[in-house]
């Protein structure tokens, strides 16, 4: 009989993992790479509570209090993140990131 | 039945987290890569009540979904160019095989140290208890300083972003 | 009394039952009495909307259809079904098709963790309150996905004022919720209500200082919520034909229009658990005895749950056949200058409050306690609050040249 393990909720947040990765790595559109970075975070925050249910000892709670962490970076980071394509729209009209390389010429 | 509904239930919201999370790489419109990010934190919030960790799986829908994707989407709103003509544009993207690929790469060596360490031997979905209330106590005692500093930090952002995205003096003149 | 509450993990897993079972048994238990019970609030409400603004403007409204037009609404629903089901040119299908579910399912959810009386709940989750904040939020998006689908100016103008005042206006209740929390020590629905035993002052209305102020942020904060006059502005019909379901005909309209109308009811009878007593009449006797039979306590607790819900309702129609509607910065400047402070100036005090007075511990256990210092400097803001905003609003009316030179027949 199949029965889920700890295993199989590491291999979700691969997946996971995986699709952020492909995301930020095949898109243009800062906010796309935004929702790539979310679905990275969401992996590892995965990762935390399902260790805390599985291996961590009864009635600890560390790896959700991780997570309780990560979810308020994520909402910070997140309003920063727009914040700043805001002003680079602003200045350039537009959110491609690979147009913005003022720095680098 | 020998596949009890814990069971059915961890494939059937891995499935709903995953899938669309890799839609947000293939679709085309950036209002549709937004919406599958909604799908796909839907799913992880599920795992996480699955899990037993109940709070954090509706503080995941509060944040993620009435927070974080209605910024995403107020994000996009604001710097597409003619949100009524040009909806369909593409979202701005090269080939999705170079992110696929790389994705698969990732995945490939993340499932070996996976499958290689073997976690097999915790098994079971079974009924939590309440986290709340020791979410709360653990946050005010072991916690309390990142507890602290988070607020501090949230102060921070909310001064940062507010001052950043306001609409600047010289821009009416211009 | 079943007061065990439940975690999320096990409302999902539940009892050993097959599979199919369970679902059918999710199906039968409360699938299908929210779903019965939706469509009926939604029929009552939307008729007594119309007859109280009929009423309001001196007409009679609906008169044909059933006693006194009471039939309309079933009417109107089978026109609506037999309409054309249009989807606008260059609308994104699947965004269109998705957007009214997304709005209905937040509300639709919500009242699984609702009670109707003291058994009658369809689940008491141990984090309900939460749960009713975090639902909350689905609609916000349902209501983007709405305007951004329809391909229209008009209605993406409304989405956009939409989330922003939702989006806005969870704060101050978010606060009003916390408050509350702080106060009761629980996030379990009916345990909140089981802390509200007693006579009328033991309402959590009157269980403070602070919390009648922490009440009427929450009613106020409620209406922007559903979107109702005079926050309406994301619907202004002369502005925005009708926000962001301009485009929206047939059966995807009424389930809109059904969602509107349910979330006035869930945001209602929230109130009344919160701060009125739930299904207690007030009355410490009456609600003794009542509570003695389980039948008859669930039957009158139902009823009064129910008759305060409707009690909140109607004043919801009465404010939106009143107040013009306010402006979008005015929306903005009342949530975040005024009511973010208030919120935040009720949440510190009533925690204050709570953890200076001796009797703050006694709060848990399951007697009605009377803790009269602050029933009656509750009742006394209370007072103050109501008289003193009548009188204000009295003078702004006298004060405006409308009401000067109108010329009345007595």
């Amino acid at each position: 009989m199949l029965e889920v393990s700890l295993q199989h909720y590491l291999l979700v947040a691969a997946l996971l993992f995986a699709a952020g990765v492909g995301v930020i790595i095949s898109r243009r559109n800062a906010i796309a790479v935004l929702c790539g970075v979310e679905l990275i975070l969401n992996a590892a925050a995965l990762n935390f509570v399902a260790f805390n249910r599985y291996a961590a000892p009864a009635g600890r709670l560390d790896g959700q209090v991780f997570t309780i962490f990560i979810i308020i970076l994520a909402a910070a980071e997140a309003a920063i993140a727009l914040a700043i394509l805001l002003n680079l729209f602003q200045q350039t009209n537009t959110v491609d990131v690979d147009e913005a390389d003022t720095m680098k010429e | 039945m020998d596949i009890d509904f814990g069971t059915i239930m961890f494939f059937a919201l891995a499935i709903v987290a995953v899938v669309p999370a890799f839609m947000v790489v293939l679709a085309r419109d950036i209002v549709r890569v937004a919406f599958w990010l909604l799908a796909s934190l839907c799913g992880v919030a599920g795992l996480y009540i699955l899990l037993g960790a109940d709070f954090l799986g509706l503080t995941q829908v509060l944040v993620y979904i009435g927070g974080i994707l209605v910024l995403i989407l107020f994000g996009i709103m604001m710097t597409s160019k003619d949100p009524l003509h040009e909806k369909a544009t593409a979202s701005g993207k090269r080939s999705p095989v170079t992110g696929l690929v790389t994705g698969a790469l990732v995945f490939a060596v993340l499932a070996a140290v996976i499958v290689g360490v073997g976690f097999e031997e915790n098994k079971g979905v079974s009924g939590g208890e309440p986290t709340t209330t020791k979410l709360g106590e653990v946050l005010l005692t072991d916690y309390v300083l990142p507890f602290e500093l988070v607020s501090v930090l949230l102060l921070f952002v909310l001064c940062g972003a507010a001052y950043m995205a306001r609409r600047r003096r010289e821009d009416a003149h211009a | 009394m079943s007061m065990d509450t439940k975690t999320l993990v096990d409302w999902v897993l539940g009892s050993d039952a097959g599979f199919w079972w369970r679902f059918a048994g999710v199906a039968a238990a409360w699938a299908l009495p929210i779903t019965l019970w939706v469509s009926l609030v939604g029929l009552i409400s939307i008729w007594l909307e119309r007859k109280i603004s009929a009423h309001i403007q001196c007409r009679l409204g609906p008169m044909e259809v059933g006693p006194h037009g009471a039939l309309q609404t079933i009417a109107d629903g089978v026109k609506l079904l037999a309409k054309e089901d249009l989807i606008p040119d260059g609308a994104d299908r699947m965004l269109f098709a998705l957007a009214p579910i997304l709005a209905f399912a937040g509300t639709f959810v919500s009242f699984a963790v609702i009670p109707f009386g003291p058994d009658l709940i369809i689940t008491d989750l141990d984090t309900g309150l939460y749960f009713l904040a975090a639902i909350g939020s689905l609609e916000a998006i349902g209501v983007i996905a709405a305007g951004w689908a329809s391909n229209n100016k008009w209605a993406l103008f409304g989405s956009v004022r939409a989330a922003t005042q939702v989006v806005c206006y969870e704060i101050p209740m978010g606060l009003a919720f916390v408050t509350v929390a702080a106060v009761a020590g629980t996030l379990s629905m009916t345990e909140i209500v089981e802390q509200q035993n007693g006579m009328l002052w033991n309402w959590y209305l009157f269980r403070n200082p602070f919390m009648p102020l922490a009440f009427i942020s929450y009613y106020i904060a409620s209406l922007a919520e559903c979107k109702r006059a005079p926050f309406d502005l994301p619907e202004a019909e002369s502005e925005l034909v009708s926000g962001f379901h301009t485009e929206y005909s047939g059966m995807r309209f009424a389930i809109f229009f059904l969602a509107e109308y349910a979330a006035m009811y869930v945001v209602s009878a929230l109130a009344v658990v919160l701060f009125l007593g739930g299904w207690y009449t007030g009355i410490a006797p009456v609600d003794k005895a009542l509570a003695a039979s389980p039948l008859w306590g669930n039957v009158v607790g139902a009823l009064v749950i129910i008759t305060k819900s409707f009690a909140l309702i109607f004043v919801q129609m009465w404010l939106r056949w009143t107040l013009p509607r306010v402006r979008l910065d005015q929306m903005m400047h009342l949530c975040l200058k005024v009511m973010v402070p208030i919120g935040m100036f009720v949440l510190v005090f009533a925690a204050l409050w709570q953890a200076l007075l001796p009797y703050a511990g006694a709060l848990n256990g399951r007697e009605a306690l009377y803790p009269t210092l602050g029933s009656v400097t509750g009742l006394v803001v209370f007072l103050v609050l109501v008289i003193g905003g009548w009188m204000w609003v009295r003078g702004v009316i006298r004060a405006t040249t409308s009401y000067k030179t109108a010329n009345y027949r007595t």
